[in-house]
């Protein structure tokens, strides 16, 4: 589904990625962790297309295309997600309508006819209450005012929404409660069906119990240091991620 | 290519039209011969303002001092079918229809007026009620010395009158339509309205100036409107002429004890467009609230340009106005807001924010406050500032195309002010207007 092969990406003129390669199969899950500043905000911009994400080096096949000629709504359409490790607010756009249009268009890329408002309402009511949130957020502006787990939620629920093949949640536990992580991992592993891959990005072993990966990898100074099974996740919380820093060396 | 506009430039332009004065004389009464006599004057010795003159340094008039307009040029055919695109519909059962500044009474209808208010054209209350228009005529704030104000003076024959007895409301708003037409030469027009409002009166006036035709016209128009003790006028105004179209507008308001004058103007067309207006709160506890929504591209100015007096204690005034700049457009904001010694606590609130889709757009913002009484709130701010990168990508990386991405966040920017506006059908004119000029120019 996913093929990254030796990516190398600078920031501002800084190297971030510096030959990362990571082959993701359809039904797989994975995870990738590594510490603060190793480089996995990064890796999740570039596959999602934001400017300024330089690649210098390598490629990234989607579905066998090349995703990094993508304009990033192309990538959204074309079933790539990415659920910000930052939600970003925007003053004066309800959420409703945000929903709304980034649901049509994607649609619309599919072939598939738009949903009028009042079959969109369903649609969203129905997707919200499974996902055990308040309509409240609708009439309010994209994550104007949202707590941070509810902007985590709003990620969900747009994920939920446009029900991507391919999608990459960066640190989407951070800030969770218990209550609103198994929210969000249930959003997840909902989406779990054998055409769809996943690339989860966090910090804590712990998101790992709610969404069971197939491979974890540890990334450390842009380049992927170890990869493994489920068990590689509870090594790392036992020894921190200092002896692979090391390695990345 | 900046034409001086000198003093003589004003003989000159009056010269030229000597003919359509004489016309006009012919038939008037004495005083208002004399008024008008008095204008001209008034504009012989300012001529038109330049560039070097208090209040139009970012204003030029590139194209208008030369220009070779006709006082009484004969419309281009068009009936009732041809205007149905630019009414408002069904929010308005009162309308008034001026083509190149004349009534035209085969297109206006006048259904629902409530007790107790008139509405008819200046020259039909020139000869019904020549005694309401000669006490109205010429007393609004911001008037006296103003050139376009003289001009309009030398040369008025039509408008509107709109009077409301004490505690008369109107309940539909009522609908002037304004249509520049030109057929061989660019038409000139001077329109100019009176609003007489008693105490306790209330009503909506909705304006809609349009363009249909391609070529350049000029409209100086000057809109007088005094409000008696406790009236309520809601004005809302659709500026989208031809984008060759020089549009000037003046407004003064005159409020007594506790009135309220609520103003809403969206500039979106003409290739020169200035909307001033002059508020002066009179009476204790009287406010006023001016908002606008601008648009401009290539190479169009739009000028918002509000003097507010406050004269008596416990006024308010309410500011906010948000542009979006393309192209090589220039907008242009100038606020001043006045407090008088004895107007204690009074409350001034301004605010210009332009949003500027390209580097050479450009927003030029003078606010000027000039406060006289120590017990006051006055505040003012200007904004200037880009389309957020990174909302941008967030919509799109949602699938939305980056085309539909600005424009959501062109409205949201603008949508601020436009929810300001009572009507829900006038609303949504705004908005589909908003989403047309997105799309492009036509
Ligand atoms: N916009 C930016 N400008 C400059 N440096 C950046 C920017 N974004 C990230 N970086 C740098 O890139 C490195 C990796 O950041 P990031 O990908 O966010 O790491 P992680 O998500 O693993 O914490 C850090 O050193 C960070 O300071
Ligand atoms: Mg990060």
């Amino acid at each position: 589904m996913l093929e990254i092969k030796d990516l190398h990406a600078t920031v501002d003129g800084k190297e971030i990625l510096r030959g990362l390669s990571l082959s993701i199969k359809a039904g797989e899950v994975h995870a990738i962790m590594g510490p603060n500043g190793s480089g996995k905000s990064t890796l999740s911009y570039v596959l999602a297309g934001r400017d300024g994400y330089a690649v210098t080096k390598g490629e990234v096949l989607y579905r066998g295309k090349n995703l990094l000629a993508m304009e990033p709504e192309v990538r959204a359409a074309e079933g790539v997600f990415l659920a910000f490790q930052y939600p970003v607010e925007i003053p004066g756009v309800s959420n409703t309508t945000f929903l709304k249009h980034a649901l049509n268009a994607v649609r619309k890329h599919r072939g598939e006819s738009e949903l009028d408002a009042m079959q969109f309402v369903k649609l969203l009511r129905e997707t919200m209450k499974k996902l055990g949130m308040s309509e409240e957020m609708l009439k309010r502006a994209v994550n104007v005012g949202f707590s941070g787990g509810e902007k985590k939620r709003n990620e969900v629920l747009q994920m939920a929404l446009l029900k991507p093949a391919f999608a990459v949640l960066d640190e989407t536990d951070s800030g969770l409660d218990i209550d609103a992580l198994k929210v969000v991992s249930d959003g997840v592993n909902s989406l779990r069906a054998p055409d769809r891959a996943m690339l989860v990005i966090t910090h804590y072993q712990r998101l790992l119990d709610y969404i069971v990966p197939d491979h974890v990898h540890v990334l450390a100074k842009g380049r992927i240091v170890r990869s493994g099974d489920k068990s590689l996740a509870l090594e790392l919380e036992k020894s921190g991620y200092a002896a692979f820093a090391k390695e990345a060396a | 290519m900046a034409v001086a506009a000198t003093p003589s430039a004003g003989g000159a332009y009056l010269e030229r039209y000597a003919d359509a004065r004489r016309r006009l004389a012919a038939g008037s009464a004495p005083w208002l011969e004399g008024w008008r006599r008095a204008g001209a004057e008034a504009f012989r010795g300012a001529g038109f303002p330049t560039i070097k003159n208090e209040g139009w340094r970012f204003t030029p008039l590139y194209g208008l001092v030369e220009g070779d307009f006709s006082v009484d040029a004969p419309a281009a055919p068009f009936d009732q079918s041809r205007i149905k695109g630019v009414t408002f519909g069904r929010e308005a059962g009162n309308r008034l229809v001026f083509v190149n500044g004349r009534l035209r009474g085969d297109l206006s209808s006048l259904k629902q007026l409530s007790p107790g208010i008139e509405l008819l054209s200046f020259a039909e209350a020139l000869a019904s009620r020549p005694r309401l228009v000669e006490a109205a005529l010429g007393t609004a704030p911001g008037l006296a010395g103003h050139p376009f104000a003289a001009l309009n003076a030398a040369f008025a024959a039509d408008g509107y009158v709109l009077h409301l007895a004490p505690g008369a409301r109107s309940e539909a708003p009522i609908e002037i339509l304004w249509i520049g037409s030109g057929a061989d030469k660019p038409p000139v027009y001077h329109p100019r309205n009176l609003v007489v409002a008693g105490n306790g009166a209330h009503a909506t006036v909705i304006e809609h100036h349009v363009g249909l035709c391609i070529g350049a016209y000029f409209s100086d128009t000057v809109t007088e409107i005094a409000l008696g003790e406790g009236a309520v006028l809601r004005h809302c105004k659709v500026q989208d002429e031809s984008r060759e179209a020089f549009h000037l507008a003046l407004t003064g308001a005159r409020l007594a004890a506790g009135a309220h004058y609520d103003s809403f103007v969206h500039s979106a067309g003409g290739r020169l467009s200035r909307n001033e207006i002059h508020v002066a709160l009179e009476g204790r506890r009287a406010q006023c609230r001016l908002n606008g929504a601008y648009l401009g591209r290539g190479e169009q100015i739009v000028d918002h340009t509000t003097v507010i007096d406050h004269v008596s204690p416990e006024t308010s005034s309410k500011e906010l106005y948000k542009g979006v700049l393309d192209g090589r457009a220039r907008g242009v904001f100038q606020g001043r807001i006045t407090v008088r010694p004895n107007a204690q606590k009074t409350d001034g609130q301004q605010m210009n924010r332009a949003l500027l889709l390209s580097d050479k757009a450009e927003i030029a913002s003078k606010p000027e406050l000039e406060i006289s009484a120590d017990d006051v709130k006055c505040s003012h701010g200007a904004t200037a500032g880009e389309l957020d990168d990174v909302s941008l990508f967030y919509l799109r990386s949602r699938g939305i195309p980056e085309a539909e991405a600005r424009r959501l966040l062109v409205e949201a920017f603008l949508n601020e002010v436009i929810d300001s506006v009572a009507l829900a059908g006038m609303r949504l004119t705004l908005e589909r207007n908003i989403a047309r000029w997105m799309a492009g120019p036509a």
